[in-house]
């Protein structure tokens, strides 16, 4: 089967929904008719660009202008994991645990992928290694963002009983071990969820989008399944490399806990 | 010994940095061993501090009590007026005196070189009040070393300890 194409008339009439929206908005002084038209104007111009530079990847082929592209994804994932907890590592320090966590926990999911499962001719074949890392990035992101948040929020709220294991003798791993489970845990159950309300509540994006583009269901499905391993796995290994080293940045070599290295975000 | 002084002139700060707990400059000795020949946690747990707010890890009491100092903490609860049960309750209902008097259990249990303790009776009554410096009084005998910040100004003289004042951060005579 192949795809129905869209053409810009088609894109037009759909528009015609969101002329209702403002409508509404303007009936009902919802005060959004602005913003909903902004937004809407800026997802058609970021989505037509990331089209165009999509295609030129893709017909370039090459390996440096692919990595590049990679790069600059991930770049922008670890800067929003560093920018979203609430308590900050002070002298970069936060950047620097959001950006091993994402680039490292990202990179390895994605050459995995395309060296073992998926195996396009050659491995690094934009049309399969940029999507994919998109995904997987936008993935642990979130994982290694809500992991780091929760630490660094349970760290200043228990200081108390922290120092108090410290000051019994307790290695600082061992003050925070709790601490760092927890967080760990609030990093990775998102994509528990996720996957346990695959297919019942939601159709996942990735498999609506193949299957309306043309491609057999049960393929699609199977693409589906490879894909949440991939996040799952991608999303463990994020929050837990996030957890840790943000753990080493809140200690210094007589193992106290350093809460002056943070600061309110 | 015994240092007194008014909030915020650093004598919870001064006993922390003893502990190991917050940066600082300088150098304690324990027994002629230097601090800096220690690791950290190991001179810790010989000088234990004791903060004026306890810190509690887990829900559950017993959970701070390690198996092998069951008996023994059971003993001293008795010897400061807390019932048994105290020791296997969740922490959350406790009352402030109660958490007070078990982390110092907690501490005492352990068998430190030395305690640091921060207000150690700020939160109980009379009787409790003697309870406990009894205890510290035998353990002193024993050749614990104690230093302890204080806002009760009986409590050098009954525990005999040398008094010092701390006033804007440094260390005086009484």
């Amino acid at each position: 089967m192949n795809p129905i194409l869209l053409t810009p008339r088609d894109l037009a009439v759909s528009a015609l929904l969101l002329v209702l929206d403002a409508a509404l908005s303007v009936a009902l002084r919802l005060g959004l008719h602005r913003q909903l038209g902004v937004a809407a104007a800026r997802m058609v111009i970021q989505l037509l660009v990331v089209g165009v530079i999509l295609r030129r990847v893709f017909d370039a082929a090459s390996p440096a202008l692919t990595l590049l592209l990679v790069i600059v994804m991930a770049t922008i994932a670890a800067r929003e994991v560093a920018a979203r907890p609430e308590q900050r590592l002070g002298r970069f320090g936060n950047l620097a645990v959001a950006g091993s966590a994402v680039a490292g926990a990202a990179c390895l999911t994605v050459v995995f992928a395309l060296t073992t499962a998926i195996r396009p001719m050659p491995w690094y074949d934009p049309r399969y290694a940029v999507p994919l890392a998109g995904i997987i990035l936008g993935n642990v992101l979130n994982a290694a963002s809500l992991a780091l948040d929760a630490l660094l929020g349970s760290v200043v709220r228990e200081r108390a009983a922290v120092e108090a294991r410290l000051a019994l003798g307790a290695s600082f791993g061992t003050a925070m071990a709790r601490l760092a489970r927890q967080a760990i845990r609030r990093g990775m159950l998102p994509m528990i969820n996720q996957m346990s309300a695959a297919g019942l509540v939601t159709l996942p994006g990735i498999m609506t989008g193949q299957i309306l583009a043309g491609l057999e269901p049960m393929e699609a499905v199977k693409y589906q399944i490879l894909l949440m391993f991939l996040l799952a796995g991608g999303g463990a290994l994020a929050s837990v490399v996030a957890v840790l080293l943000a753990v080493r940045l809140l200690t210094d070599p007589r193992q106290r806990l350093r809460l002056d290295r943070l600061r309110p975000g | 010994m015994a240092i007194s002084g008014a909030s915020g002139a650093g004598k919870s700060l001064f006993l922390r940095m003893v502990a190991d707990l917050d940066p600082n400059e300088g150098e304690a000795w324990l027994d002629g061993q230097p601090r800096a020949a220690m690791r950290a946690p190991e001179w810790r747990a010989r000088v234990i501090y004791c903060a004026a707010e306890s810190g509690w890890w887990d829900p559950g009491v017993g959970a701070h009590f390690p198996l092998g100092h069951r008996v023994a903490a059971a003993a001293l609860a008795g010897r400061l007026g807390l019932t048994a049960d105290l020791l296997t309750t969740e922490v959350a209902r406790l009352s402030s005196g109660e958490r007070q008097r078990l982390a110092l259990i907690r501490a005492l249990v352990r068998r430190p070189a030395a305690l640091l303790l921060d207000e150690p009776t700020g939160a109980l009554d009379p009787a409790s009040v003697a309870r406990v410096e009894a205890v510290l009084t035998e353990r002193l005998a024993a050749g614990l070393v104690l230093v302890l910040a204080t806002h009760d100004p009986g409590q050098p003289a009954r525990l005999g300890a040398r008094q010092l004042v701390m006033r804007a951060g440094r260390l005086g005579p009484a």
